[in-house]
């Protein structure tokens, strides 16, 4: 087991390295020059020469690499004389757009995501899994054809529909909510929740309705195994049956797809962040995106990636620790 | 004491049947038989026959909506059918068991050897963890398993398939029922471990007194193990008889043909005589015999019987039970005629 994991660990820090680079070249294999991009319309070709100097840009590729990592673990100074300005470690550069730091950008927008999609993922596996199972006990009889009738619905519905209309209603139209105006959690509790009910209540709609299905689907399949009618061969009580056998079993790909979804949403729910306005990565991406502020996409790309790494190894570890099959060194 | 005293199970006119989108499977209909106390009863056929479904209906393990059984089966006198699913449950592991075909997909992948036993135990009994982990640790001693103190420990996918059904048996008889039925327990093993295996049911049996209902399609078996043959097509009894009466002296047309379908090693053959066809579908089962499209001695009966009339069973002697419209002279002559059992008239 902890060899296991060392060795996934590792690899895990291989695939950054090599993330890293391709991330890099993404930034070189723009059509327009980097230099180009750092000022506005009115910029004199002086002006962008000695940007190109003062970022580095002028310098081999490799050079640019290694400095842009060094950047990341030790911090990084840019210009010479009494142009030099400190970039601290983790440095990733200066947003093009503002001139501030990125990683400034990056460390303000990754809380508001990552609340947005805990939220969401606790409210989805909670109504999610519960409507499976209930639909799966309660196979062909009212219960499963509400509920699946509800999933199929829920899953239909794009993200960006959903979003606008519980915006449209319960804000503009009924005024239950106030308008969404994001407040750190510990500062301003009221407002954090006020804020972030619509937009969780928009992701674990779909969500939702894809676990549900996915959940009855799993134990139905599971309900049909050999070693379910063991265990009632036994004796046990359905109940038991349910609980220790079946559901342990039909657990496995409902965890992949929980580390997965959740990891993806860590990367910024970009459609429902933008409806409700939430300063989140996804916002953070997409401006970046549009005003081609080089530095923050690789940025903003990066850190998502990490983030689908690392979900990938957790679930992998879930995995050994589920399904003693996994167990190999 | 009255001749039931030693019936342990008893299933009369047991009918299953299965309700699909294509309309409804009859996979059982009217199957009646008894077991005595630590006898074996084989009931063989093909797939399909009914074989499997009727056991799980016994055992109360045909959990689904579709599913209807009706028809009486005693198990030491108490009716099971129609009974409370909880009265049937607190039984099953208990007084009566089950093993299964493939030891692999029917042990949990997720837990140990141990905890599956310890479980089984539980269940039934009022007792500690430890003590039921010393009950699994001497079953386990019991069929055969070795560095039990090791194996206890591990799981299923970490044993061979004769250990796993080992474990299976020992799971089944840890709570020393009356009534085991084995489903094909053999069919998923290699041959060396299947004759091992039989010979710990076997010995088993001798030591705890259990009745063995022996599902299987392979008369090999049947010849080792049961006292007595129940033989199934599509979902009827068509041959009831103590073993060595079915071997010896077959009365019925899908006997013989299951038979001659066995290769014998002391006769030198080019070609196995399978019986030609297929079952019938249990949606749509024909009015008369139930072999009828299958039987090449039809025509020997006369006003087509074996199309209009489902043949009652006949009984040929006092242990010995068939359905066929031949009669008795045409029967001894068939089967001198192909050499069929032993012929001593």
């Amino acid at each position: 087991m902890f060899p296991y994991i060392v060795r996934r660990i590792f690899v895990m820090f291989l695939m950054l390295t090599l993330l890293s680079i391709v991330v890099f070249l993404l930034f070189n294999a723009v059509p327009t020059d980097p230099a180009r991009l750092t000022c506005g319309k009115s910029c004199t070709p002086e002006v962008i020469a000695a940007n190109r100097i003062r970022l580095g840009l002028d310098q081999p590729l490799l050079t640019q690499y290694l400095e842009w990592i060094k950047g990341f673990f030790v911090g990084r100074t840019y210009g010479t004389g009494s142009a030099t300005f400190e970039c601290s470690r983790p440095c990733l550069g200066y947003s093009f757009r503002s001139g501030e730091e990125v990683t400034t950008l990056i460390v303000n927008a990754v809380p508001v995501t990552m609340y947005l999609a805990l939220g969401a993922f606790t409210l989805w596996m909670v109504v999610g899994i519960s409507a499976g199972i209930v639909a799966a006990k309660h196979q062909g009889k009212w219960q499963d054809r509400t509920i699946m009738g509800i999933a199929l619905v829920g899953y239909s519905l794009p993200v960006f529909f959903v979003g606008l209309l519980l915006l449209i209603f319960a804000i503009v139209r009924w005024n239950v909510l106030p308008y969404p105006d994001y407040e750190p959690p510990f500062e301003d509790p009221v407002a954090f929740f006020q804020t972030m009910l619509l937009p969780w209540v928009t992701l674990a709609i779909l969500y939702s309705a894809y676990y549900a299905r996915l959940t009855r689907s799993q134990i139905l399949e599971t309900m049909g195994e050999d070693y379910i009618r063991t265990a009632r061969a036994k004796g046990l009580s359905e109940r038991v049956v349910f609980r220790k056998h079946a559901f342990r079993a039909g657990l496995t790909p409902i965890v992949t797809s929980a580390g997965l979804d959740l990891a993806g949403l860590l990367g910024g729910a970009i459609i429902t962040e933008y409806i409700f306005s939430l300063p989140g990565l996804g916002r953070v991406a997409i401006g970046a995106v549009t005003d081609y502020d080089l530095p923050t996409i690789t940025a903003a790309v990066l850190v998502s990636a990490v983030f689908i790494i690392i979900a990938n190894l957790v679930v992998d570890i879930l995995y050994v620790a589920i399904d003693p099959r996994v167990r190999i060194t | 004491m009255t001749p039931k005293d030693n019936v342990i199970l008893e299933v009369k006119n047991l009918n299953v049947e299965f309700t699909t989108d294509d309309g409804v499977v009859h996979a059982v209909n009217n199957v009646s038989y008894t077991v005595e106390r630590g006898k074996t009863l084989a009931i063989v056929g093909e797939s399909g026959s009914g074989k499997s479904v009727s056991s799980l209906a016994i055992m109360g393990l045909l959990t689904g909506t579709n599913s209807n059984v009706t028809g009486e089966v005693f198990f030491n006198g108490k009716e099971l059918v129609g009974a409370h699913p909880d009265e049937v449950r607190k039984l099953r592991g208990d007084e009566m068991a089950m093993i299964f075909q493939d030891p692999l997909s029917a042990l949990h992948p997720y837990y140990t050897i141990g905890d599956q036993l310890i479980e089984a135990v539980l269940v039934h009994n009022k007792i500690s963890e430890e003590a039921a982990r010393e009950r699994a640790i001497e079953m386990l001693i019991k069929v055969g398993i070795s560095s039990v103190e090791q194996r206890i420990d591990e799981y299923p996918h970490q044993l061979s398939g004769g250990m796993r059904q080992r474990i299976m048996i020992a799971m089944a008889l840890i709570n020393g029922p009356e009534l085991l039925i084995a489903d094909e327990p053999t069919t998923a093993l290699d041959v060396t471990v299947q004759a091992q295996i039989l010979e710990l049911l076997r010995e088993l049996q001798k030591e705890f007194g259990t009745a063995i209902v022996l599902i299987t399609h392979d008369l090999g078996v049947v010849a080792d193990l049961a006292d007595e043959v129940l033989v199934m097509y599509a979902g009827s009894a068509v041959e009831h008889a103590g073993v060595r009466e079915l071997f010896y002296e077959p009365q019925m047309p899908y006997t013989w043909g299951l038979l001659a379908s066995v290769p014998q090693i002391s006769v030198k053959k080019e070609k196995l005589d399978p019986i030609p066809g297929s079952p019938p579908s249990l949606l749509n089962l024909p009015i008369g015999c139930v072999f009828e499209p299958r039987c090449t001695f039809k025509n020997q009966v006369a006003n087509n019987a074996c199309v209009e009339k489902f043949p009652e069973l006949l009984v040929v002697s006092q242990n010995h039970e068939a359905r066929c419209h031949l009669s008795e002279s045409q029967r001894i002559a068939i089967r001198t005629d192909r050499k069929i059992g032993k012929i001593n008239k």
